[in-house]
């Protein structure tokens, strides 16, 4: 067993776990999304790209890509909420609240993609 | 360039994951940790003031306690918040740097720009594989043509002083052992305008693994190699490298000649010594018994040279089992006057201090010439910088391997034909040699003298191609003549001729030029501009052969013959 793939899938699922997390819910009802849901995907989005770091392989490559997908969704999805509290000031109207979720749902298929890649790759692993 | 970003990646791959749990925990911190606004009132702090706060904080730019002044428990965790990023900060810092000082990656970073260099290069250039005395040479040589060349080098010290020798122009150097393939391709082996390689190291083997290389690589590409030893210049022949210089070989050949054929040495020393002055009699060497002192790679080439030419000599050598000397041998080293005693240098005419250190050399010879005044003096100097004691100690001939290499090779640069005609003229009688020095000496004076070759070919000499193609002879003649003036002769001796396997010593000037001869020649500098000029100018070649001077482009030629064809209609 190698602990360093243990800990690289565990985040890579973790991240597409919890983003379907937060976008699981009404659409735009604020009540049925977290914002620790979103911080959390954010976070663990990010240490995941921070791990596929440095991977010269092809496959290595479309992992990194996809995360920085997913990373890319999720940051704006947060700026917005954090621009529609302070900046607009109008509060998490249903309409605000439907953009950022669906945010997360792209960045959802993203992380979808990069588990598909995981399992592909540990598929081709014949040890 | 890729490979270092992803080195740069890999290497960050640990700071970036610590700082973003940092921030994380801190900005998480910050969320749950119940505060109070001015009225004190309960306030929680949420995840966007919480990532403001910590973005500045973790600087420690520190813009005070934001939006409401914190409670105790808020400071609380600000402080342990404070030292936890400013701590990761400079841990990721750090392994930043580091990366840059890191030797790998130093190398890498330098491999990368040298690729870079040598890929950009657009001009015909040599890959010089070692930069020790004759590679500096050599160089100096090909800048003073303008030819430029790609250096490799093991030790980084050389790399460095190819730095400082100021040359004109840059010339991409790595570090690195060209015997490795890979380095070689860096180094521009497939280049499109790579034109030769030279393999000059002071490493037999290196040499022989760079020749293998290139020669399998790029069958096509002349490969110049050095080598010290009969073995190895036996397998360097074995798969085709160009030419093989062995400078102790050719040192003692050279010295032979000088013994043996004061002419063939006169007209060998004019024709691969640029700076040469030739004499019209050549100092006379004097013939009887020799004492050669140290029998290693030299004196071993040099006794079988003298055994061939019926030369006397006596070896004077301190190691004779580890040297496989023969039996009748003196052993010492041949700096005491004991042992040149017991070698008889009353009796010789000559001695030889042929060593590989230069004060031992330096002190055969002071020894010697004080016990035997007459005596010729040859001294084998190993190291560039020892140059002006050498000088001063007044020998007759100083063999220095790095000079005798450069030249040498230079010659092959220059017109490879060259030592063909070396090689054929020691087989030629005196008078002749004579002769052709005599020939020189009345076209060039005392200038430099200089040699080229031209070969016929439709690329090399468009002219001279168009010509045959139009069913016309173009004699040897013709190649000689001044393009500005058809009555004289340019300053310029064709010397050897070469045509598939035949080789045609001083060749006639009425011979009948065929596509792909190769003619020699030696003269003025300035003569084999005009000549190269000539051989690809129709215009030129027009006047040589007929005498009619005029625009002759087809452009011309058109409006000569519309200008004839209407003044005929108008008579």
């Amino acid at each position: 067993m190698n602990t360093e793939k243990v800990v690289f899938a565990f985040f890579i699922v973790l991240a597409l776990t919890v983003n379907f997390g937060f976008f699981l819910g009404d659409i735009d009802n604020i009540d049925h999304h977290a914002v620790y849901e979103l911080f959390a995907a954010i976070i663990i989005s990010f240490i995941a790209t921070a791990m596929k770091f440095g991977d010269r392989t092809y496959i290595g490559a479309v992992l990194l890509a996809t995360s920085l997908v997913a990373d890319l969704q999720l940051v704006v999805a947060a700026v917005d909420w954090g621009l529609a509290l302070h900046v607009r000031e109008e509060g998490l109207t249903p309409a605000t609240v439907a953009r950022i979720v669906s945010l997360s749902g792209g960045a959802l298929l993203a992380n979808v993609t990069s588990v598909i890649l995981l399992m592909i790759e540990a598929a081709l692993v014949r040890r | 360039m890729n490979s270092i970003l992803f080195i740069l990646l890999r290497r960050l791959r640990a700071p970036m994951i610590l700082l973003i749990i940092v921030y994380a925990v801190s900005i998480l911190g910050f969320v749950q940790i119940p505060g109070m606004d001015h009225e004190g009132n309960p306030w929680q702090m949420g995840f966007f003031h919480a990532f403001y706060f910590v973005s500045f904080m973790s600087t420690t730019i520190g813009f005070g306690e934001i939006p409401y002044p914190f409670t105790d428990a808020q400071r609380f965790w600000a402080l342990i918040c404070l030292y936890a990023t400013v701590v990761s900060w400079i841990y990721s810092v750090g392994a930043v740097l580091s990366v840059f000082r890191d030797d790998a990656f130093i190398r890498i970073m330098k491999r990368n720009r040298f690729q870079k260099q040598v890929k950009r290069i657009a001009e015909p250039f040599y890959l010089i594989c070692g930069y020790g005395e004759t590679g500096l040479l050599v160089l100096n040589k090909l800048a003073e043509r303008n030819i430029h060349a790609v250096i490799v080098d093991v030790q980084q010290n050389r790399i460095d002083a190819l730095e400082v020798d100021n040359l004109g122009y840059k010339v991409p150097s790595l570090c690195g052992d060209a015997s490795r393939p890979d380095v070689l391709q860096d180094a521009g082996l497939k280049h499109n305008y790579c034109i030769g390689v030279l393999a000059i190291t002071n490493n037999d083997h290196a040499n022989l693994a760079i020749s293998i290389a290139s020669k399998l690589i790029m069958p096509n590409r002349p490969v110049i190699s050095r080598t010290e030893s009969r073995d190895y210049a036996a397998n360097l022949d074995s798969f085709g490298t160009d030419h093989i210089v062995d400078p102790f070989e050719a040192f003692s050949n050279y010295l032979t000649m000088a013994i043996c054929s004061p002419y063939h040495h006169a007209l060998y020393d004019w024709l691969t010594n640029p700076e040469h002055r030739a004499l019209s009699e050549p100092a006379q060497s004097p013939k009887g018994r020799w004492i050669i002192c140290g029998f290693g790679r030299f004196g071993k080439a040099l006794r079988q040279q003298f055994i061939k030419n019926h030369i006397e000599a006596t070896i004077i050598e301190p190691d004779p089992k580890a040297t496989q000397a023969p039996d009748d041998i003196v052993i010492g080293i041949g700096t005491e006057a004991v042992t040149l005693c017991e070698a008889h240098v009353e009796g010789a005419v000559g001695i030889v201090a042929g060593t590989a250190d230069d004060a031992n050399n330096l002190s055969i010879i002071m020894t010697a010439k004080e016990l035997n005044p007459t005596l010729y003096t040859v001294a084998r100097q190993n190291e560039q910088a020892n140059e002006d004691i050498f000088d001063a100690a007044e020998i007759d001939i100083i063999m220095k391997p790095s000079v005798m290499m450069s030249n040498h090779i230079m010659s092959l640069i220059k017109a490879p034909l060259l030592i063909n005609f070396l090689k054929k003229i020691q087989q030629e009688e005196t008078t002749w040699v004579k002769q052709i020095l005599t020939q020189l000496e009345d076209v060039i004076g005392n200038q430099s003298l200089d040699s080229w070759s031209v070969t016929v070919s439709p690329w090399e000499t468009e002219g001279i191609a168009e010509i045959m193609g139009q069913q016309k002879d173009y004699l040897l003649k013709h190649l000689v003549t001044d393009p500005d003036d058809r009555t004289i002769h340019l300053p310029v001796v064709p010397l050897l001729l070469h045509h598939d396997d035949q080789y045609i010593l001083a060749p006639p000037l009425n011979h009948k030029l065929k596509m792909g001869d190769s003619i020699l020649f030696s003269g003025h500098y300035q003569a084999s501009r005009k000549m190269r000029w000539a051989t690809n100018d129709i215009t030129t070649i027009h006047y040589i052969l007929n005498g009619i001077n005029g625009l002759e482009s087809p452009l011309w030629r058109w409006l000569t013959g519309i200008f004839s064809r209407t003044s005929k209609n108008d008579i």
